[in-house]
């Protein structure tokens, strides 16, 4: 039973890049690289690896997940009082590279205490976006 | 307001609690003794998550005779919503940085 697709909360940002995986790995996974386009960061390509993402208004604690060079990079990412998964898909098209980042909160825990949960944030979403039109 | 946020998002982190306010949102105003029934928790644990949602902002109860009825509160979501806009406006913004980059790079 697949249900995690609803009971986690996520973003979801997708972009076609005219430029090779390997090229767009070396700019998600090269520390200085990384941090001309994202943040300062003690990166490193090593899944358990445990870095920060720096920046002005303060840091972000992060931990490797998952390594699949050119492929799939994703880390722990506490961002805004909520701790979140970021997933990066790189999938090569024909003129490059289609990018995807994925970041999730309020993951499933292996042990679900109780049943009943398959509602799901986007029909939260949708509902509360109906709450919001009958207002105005 | 950073507190009533991040009340939010530890009310909402904990699956039990996250079922019983979705359960909330499915069925409408229900009683404590109705949520606990086939739930596999205690009646004290469910009354429990129940405080903290009332903290949070995301139910509401109301006190009928003996009974007390429990109700979603849709719009305490807001700042969820916020957030995601957000973040998605953050990554949209890095592409962009990460896009210019790529055109540096050799």
């Amino acid at each position: 039973m697949n249900q995690e697709s609803t009971e986690t909360l996520s973003v979801v940002v997708e972009r076609e890049m005219p430029h090779p995986p390997e090229k767009i790995w070396r700019a998600l996974t090269v520390p200085q690289l990384l941090a001309e386009w994202l943040m300062k960061n003690d990166f490193e390509p090593i899944v358990d690896h445990r870095f920060n993402f720096r920046a002005d208004w303060g840091s972000v604690e992060c931990q490797v997940l998952t390594v699949d060079p050119n492929k799939t990079l994703a880390y722990t990412f506490g961002a805004m009082g909520l701790e979140c998964v970021v997933t990066w898909t790189l999938t090569p098209t024909s003129t490059g590279t289609h990018l995807r980042v994925e970041q999730t909160g309020f993951r499933p825990d292996q042990q679900q205490a109780y049943q009943g949960a398959q509602y799901g944030w986007p029909r939260f979403f949708a509902a509360l976006e109906e709450v919001l039109a009958r207002i105005d | 307001m950073p507190n009533a946020r991040d009340a939010l998002f530890k009310s909402l982190a904990d699956p039990t609690r996250r079922a019983i306010f979705e359960r909330l949102c499915r069925e409408g105003e229900l009683t404590v003794g109705t949520l606990t029934g086939q739930s596999g928790v205690s009646q004290p644990a469910v009354s429990k998550h129940l405080r903290v949602l009332k903290q949070a902002g995301l139910v509401r109860d109301r006190h009928e005779g003996r009974q007390t009825y429990y109700s979603p509160q849709l719009g305490a979501l807001g700042p969820l919503i916020d957030w995601t806009s957000r973040m998605a406006g953050f990554w949209q913004s890095r592409f962009d940085h990460l896009e210019d980059l790529l055109k540096r790079m050799d």
